[in-house]
């Protein structure tokens, strides 16, 4: 093999400065690799991994792209991303190679009109992009879609979720304080990546429910904030549970915000039983649940309850949906045990703002 | 982080460990250098000017902006009027166009 000509250039293109084209940083044997990061203003304040030419040519190996191919126009600066910038950031993330597919579609996901990551990223309101992995690619790389689901714990969801917010602090310039000016911020900031739980599920998974096919690897974007819990722990029937989660939802952001904002829905097994028990799928599940998310609008117009906050008057009189159509996203993840579910809300939907986004997971 | 480091210490590769203990790293940023322009000069009066009021589209900015076009008008300026289609994403290029070529001035309104 090693006298191909084909596999001599080859290897002399990766030997030869490994055909990386970043501009080489040094850093002074007498300095701590780690403090000369923070310094340069690289991290999202925590340590990250020196992104060495070896570790970058590695992580490289995770994707069949040319390092020079431009996955993206990044925000908020509007530059190209090059998959080695990516490979370079994934490396500080401590991404492994195998992680950088999801990495660069999750980027080219947030990357678009309909997900708006400019917004995303410059709104005041404490939002991120949050990420749900699903088909086989999931389990292969090893992503957590149970115990600790959305917590601590686990590599690849972790650092492909920080992978992501890296790029766009380093290469976009997204950085807090500059363009992201966020009241609150949120963990979501820093990295918010789950897979769902397809085995165990007995509903079709959330990207078979955006049209794609069980066996493909997809990424799909959310911008929502930091999960809260449902908490029901008594209810034995689909048909209490249901209004329960509903309860629930009808807060989700404000309870005064209707239609306008999306959410996702984290159902976990135990809560996930109480409807496979009742032969419910997915469909029957957003059905009931809609019927128990319709607000009379009367008790959120401006000035109702005492509170300024709410719909215009002239919107009185009305029943309407808590949710768009498409507007509420379901996803079967968490441990075996625990009757909760977990809520994230979202942020200006549609055109106006960000539009949940799918990217097939391609090598 | 061996796990990603195929080869941390050899020195096959040039430059990743030099002789002398430096570590070269890869640069995570765009590398773009931000360019420095001067201000347009300060017009000396509004007498005569084009002004363009924009309204990034968020709650109570035509308040504000009504304001100013009242005032601008008492002042001599003419006042043309644009909106940001919605104030989460930057103003569409034909917008900032359309503004550059008819005004010779920008008030953009922040408001809520």
């Amino acid at each position: 093999m090693t006298v191909d000509p084909g596999r001599i250039d080859a290897l002399r293109t990766r030997y030869d400065g490994w055909g990386l084209t970043s501009r080489r940083v040094e850093v002074g044997s007498l300095e701590d690799e780690a403090e000369a990061m923070f310094n340069r203003g690289w991290t999202d304040g925590l340590p990250v991994v020196a992104p060495t030419e070896a570790r970058v040519a590695s992580m490289l190996d995770g994707t069949t792209r040319s390092p020079d191919d431009v996955v993206a126009l990044m925000p908020p600066a509007l530059v190209d991303c090059t998959v080695e910038k990516v490979a370079v950031n994934a490396v500080m993330a401590g991404c492994r190679p195998e992680y950088l597919p999801v990495v660069l579609a999750a980027l080219e996901a947030i990357c678009t009109d309909e997900f708006n990551m400019h917004g995303v990223l410059a709104t005041t309101m404490g939002v991120g992009p949050v990420f749900v992995v699903n088909g086989p690619i999931a389990e292969r790389i090893g992503m957590n879609a149970g115990i600790n689901v959305l917590g601590h714990g686990n590599r690849a969801n972790l650092t492909i979720g920080r992978a992501v917010q890296l790029v766009v602090r380093n290469v976009g310039g997204g950085r807090p304080g500059e363009i992201d000016r966020a009241t609150h911020g949120s963990p979501a900031k820093l990295s918010f990546c789950f897979a769902e739980d397809e085995t165990t599920s007995p509903w079709t998974t959330l990207a078979e429910d955006r049209g794609f096919a069980r066996s493909t690897d997809v990424v799909t974007a959310f911008c929502g904030e930091a999960p809260r819990i449902v908490v029901d722990q008594r209810s034995r029937t689909a048909d209490s549970l249901v209004r329960s989660l509903a309860d629930g939802l009808r807060s989700a952001v404000s309870s005064r915000v209707v239609t306008g904002m999306d959410a996702m829905l984290v159902v976990s097994p135990e809560h996930m039983s109480r409807f496979s028990d009742a032969g419910w799928d997915r469909a029957r599940f957003m059905e009931e649940l809609g019927a128990h998310l319709m607000v009379d609008t009367d008790t959120i117009v401006t000035g109702a309850g005492g509170i300024k906050e709410g719909l215009p008057e002239a919107m009185a009189g009305l029943t309407l949906p808590k949710f768009r159509p498409g507007g509420l996203l379901v996803v079967h993840a968490g441990g075996p045990a625990g009757l909760f579910s977990s809520i994230v809300g979202g942020w200006l939907n549609g055109p106006m703002g960000s539009e949940p986004t799918s990217r097939e997971i391609t090598p | 982080m061996s796990d990603t480091d195929p080869s941390p210490t050899t020195g096959h590769h040039p430059g990743a460990a030099k002789p002398s203990g430096a570590v070269l790293l890869l640069d995570p940023t765009s590398e773009a250098e931000s360019t420095d322009r001067a201000l347009t000069a300060r017009k000396p009066s509004l007498d005569g000017l084009t002004i363009g009021l924009l309204d990034i589209n968020k709650p109570r900015g035509d308040v504000f902006l009504d304001r100013l076009e009242q005032q601008l008008g008492h002042r001599g300026a003419t006042v043309l009027r644009f909106a940001k289609p919605t104030f989460t994403k930057p103003a569409p290029a034909d917008l900032r166009h359309e503004i550059a070529t008819q005004c010779d001035a920008v008030i953009e309104a922040l408001a809520d």
